[in-house]
């Protein structure tokens, strides 16, 4: 209980739908053979935390933001930037966690101080268009961040799949560096989720709530809003970084398309109104679901559009194809905002007889 | 109680010129600095074109912001539909269109732009009663629909015609430039200029002349009242999403037109770009809208003449300085 901050998943089907999550990511390196699934858990991990650390801003303060893969990929771009430059050794990563987290944390300060003085609609905007310009930027600057190509570079030593612990396999599956990653992925994303987890539930987090349901009564209560607001965008934004240094250390590369496109954003939008939004747990279950379905969906979409071209049906083929994933997402996307605002969790929590 | 007599004229609000004049400023001020006066006539040409359809396409997400209280996220769809739709014309009569004849090069041009601007305004028809009347009021599903909407849209468009860019190439009459000493014009930026200009006298006029005008000026500043005088703002406010719709597609093909090329990301690129404006502007003020669209493209224009490297983020630059200025933009809209 301590340990979730008093906030317990309060149902019982919602606590087993977790449980199952947390010890499959757990296991996965001993009990799913392959790098496609060592790859999906990671991932899920990333996610997860990504999308609680947005969920403290649009589930809880109830503020749009567009900017979130920005933070992401300044992340990303700091581990990139400094193992490439600097060398694969640890030191650099120390270097990329200075020097990253603080430039996250004050671009966030900036814009929160600047947008969330007037209205939530204008927070949306502006992070939108801050967002596209930091993209822009990402992908000119190409000595910097070697463009559209991005960066790949080398791990220190200890986390690379060829430092091998023990001998002999264990049940036929090594132990090498990449469990290694993997393990600390697992185990930062957790910390991250728990932290936030004592953020919501604390007076702070209270406060950010009831701003959400009435700023201008929070401001007569005497809290100072914009600077509840922007010290949520802040702590969003540090932890979204942090994810980002994570995905970049995982996936060895940092680039536009896998931290920084607009199809992020999507799918982190997607994940918290899926999961359910403002309650953490939500992320977990929504990144889970949705990722789950993106690695492995996508084939069977593959599959029925050549089934449809084979038949010879119009439209259909073009419609079913891989790449327009992103359409059903949208439908997807726009249905659920519209028949479950309160997503997985929310349905979960409402189920009659559920304690709590 | 003294002085104030019934039949008094009521005193006139006063006039906010200055950022009227912004622009004019601007203007001047890059004359020097440019040093050319054959290139800055062309910079401020194109600045004021690339002004007016930018502003052809923000108009209508400002109108109905400022109306009903809607931000449609997804309004960027509405401009790359328009641009589409015009490809299905243009391309099969590119005969006409290629002709060497400036009446059978409108023969296809207007047509291709009516019909745009009809399934644009269909279309929007369409989006208003399926994602933004649910959730009126509601700001965050707002933005959440609407971007699920432009997603669809955009989708939808690389499914239909392929993720290629589509040629469009300018009708033979449109080509070329009109040469006056040393200083070139470019004609269809003049004729955009043009389209602009006419359809921002007839915003205005229409808002500030006719009854529905100003029952939309009216709903912009108190839409309860508005209601409880009996007028069924809701139809009101569908017309005026309708209209802004339609505009938005009227932009996509004359953008369209003005880079020659189409593609479906277009949306993206446009959303912001308008969005800034509309910040710039101030949130459901046209005129704001109007100046800020050619503040916009003054500073691409100028900025990209003389320090290619800032015009990447001469936007974000122009929109932080007039917020420090007027945090609400140029005409803050009174009521919010």
């Amino acid at each position: 209980m301590m340990i979730l901050s008093g906030d317990p998943p309060r149902s019982r089907a919602l606590s087993i739908v977790l449980a199952v999550i947390v010890l499959a990511l757990l296991a996965t390196p001993f009990v799913f053979p392959g790098a496609k699934a060592l790859n999906v858990a990671a991932k899920i991990c990333i996610f997860a935390a990504l999308v609680a650390s947005y969920d403290l801003l649009l589930g809880y303060t109830g503020s749009v933001s567009f900017a979130h893969t920005m933070f992401y990929g300044i992340g990303s771009y700091a581990i990139a930037i400094a193992l490439y430059g600097l060398g694969p050794n640890w030191t650099s990563v120390a270097v990329a966690v200075a020097a990253g987290l603080p430039i996250a944390l004050l671009l966030a300060l900036a814009i929160g101080l600047f947008s969330l003085r007037v209205e939530a609609i204008f927070f949306a905007m502006i992070t939108l268009a801050v967002a596209s310009a930091f993209l822009v930027l990402a992908s000119q600057l190409s000595w910097l961040t070697g463009g559209e190509d991005g960066r790949s570079f080398q791990l220190p030593e200890l986390l690379r799949p060829g430092t091998v612990f023990v001998g002999k396999e264990w049940f036929g599956f090594p132990i090498n560096g990449r469990i290694l990653t993997y393990y600390i992925v697992l185990s930062a994303c957790a910390l991250m989720i728990l932290a936030l987890l004592r953020v919501v539930n604390s007076p702070f987090g209270r406060v950010l709530q009831a701003i959400r349901e009435n700023r201008f009564r929070a401001e007569a209560l005497g809290y100072r809003t914009v600077f509840h607001l922007t010290y949520a965008n802040c702590i969003a934004a540090v932890i979204a970084a942090c994810a980002g240094m994570l995905n970049a250390l995982w996936l060895r590369y940092a680039g536009p398309d896998t931290s920084l496109s607009f199809s992020i954003m999507l799918d982190i939008l997607l994940m918290v109104v899926i999961g359910g939004m403002g309650t953490i747990y939500g992320a977990i279950i929504g990144a889970a679901i949705f990722i789950l379905a993106q690695n492995y969906l996508q084939a069977l979409m593959g599959a029925a559009s050549l089934a449809a071209a084979d038949a010879g049906l119009p439209l259909l083929p073009g419609l079913l194809h891989p790449d327009r994933w992103l359409l059903w997402l949208g439908l997807l996307f726009i249905a659920s905002v519209y028949f479950f605002p309160t997503g997985v969790v929310g349905r979960l929590r409402n189920k009659p007889g559920a304690p709590g | 109680m003294s002085g104030i007599v019934a039949t008094d004229t009521l005193p006139k609000p006063k006039r906010d010129v200055t950022p009227l004049l912004l622009p004019v400023a601007l203007a001047l001020l890059m004359l020097p600095l440019i040093g050319s006066m054959s290139s800055w006539v062309t910079l401020t040409v194109a600045s004021l074109a690339m002004g007016m359809m930018i502003f052809i396409m923000a108009s209508g997400l400002t109108l109905v912001f400022g109306l009903m209280d809607v931000l449609n996220f997804g309004h960027g769809a509405f401009i790359a539909v328009g641009a589409y739709v015009a490809t299905l014309v243009l391309l099969p009569l590119a005969s006409w269109a290629q002709a060497d004849s400036l009446m059978t090069n409108l023969a296809v041009l207007i047509p291709a732009a009516l019909l745009s601007m009809g399934v644009t305004g269909a279309l929007g028809l369409v989006v208003e009663r399926v994602l933004v009347l649910p959730v009126y009021g509601q700001h965050l599903k707002q933005i959440l629909m609407t971007t699920g909407g432009l997603i669809v849209a955009e989708q939808t468009l690389y499914a239909l015609f392929g993720p290629q860019i589509i040629p469009l190439p300018l009708p033979t009459a449109l080509r070329g430039s009109f040469v006056m000493g040393d200083v070139a014009v470019s004609k269809y930026r003049l004729l955009a200029m043009l389209v602009g200009l006419a359809i921002f006298v007839a915003i205005e006029l229409v808002l500030n002349r006719t009854k529905i005008g100003l029952l939309i000026r009216a709903g912009v500043e108190n839409r309860e009242m508005v209601e409880a005088l009996g007028y069924r703002i809701r139809r009101l406010f569908l017309g005026v999403f309708i209209t802004g719709s339609a505009l938005a597609g009227l932009g996509g093909v004359m953008w369209g037109l003005y880079r020659e090329q189409v593609h479906a990301s277009l949306g993206d690129e446009l959303t912001v770009l308008v969005f800034i404006v509309v910040i710039i502007g101030g949130l459901g003020s046209v005129t704001g809208c109007f100046i800020g669209a050619i503040m916009v493209a003054m500073v691409a224009n100028y900025g990209g003449f003389l320090v290619p490297k800032l015009a990447l983020v001469s936007n974000i630059l122009l929109m932080v300085a007039v917020l420090m200025w007027r945090p609400r933009g140029l005409y803050a809209v009174t009521s919010r």
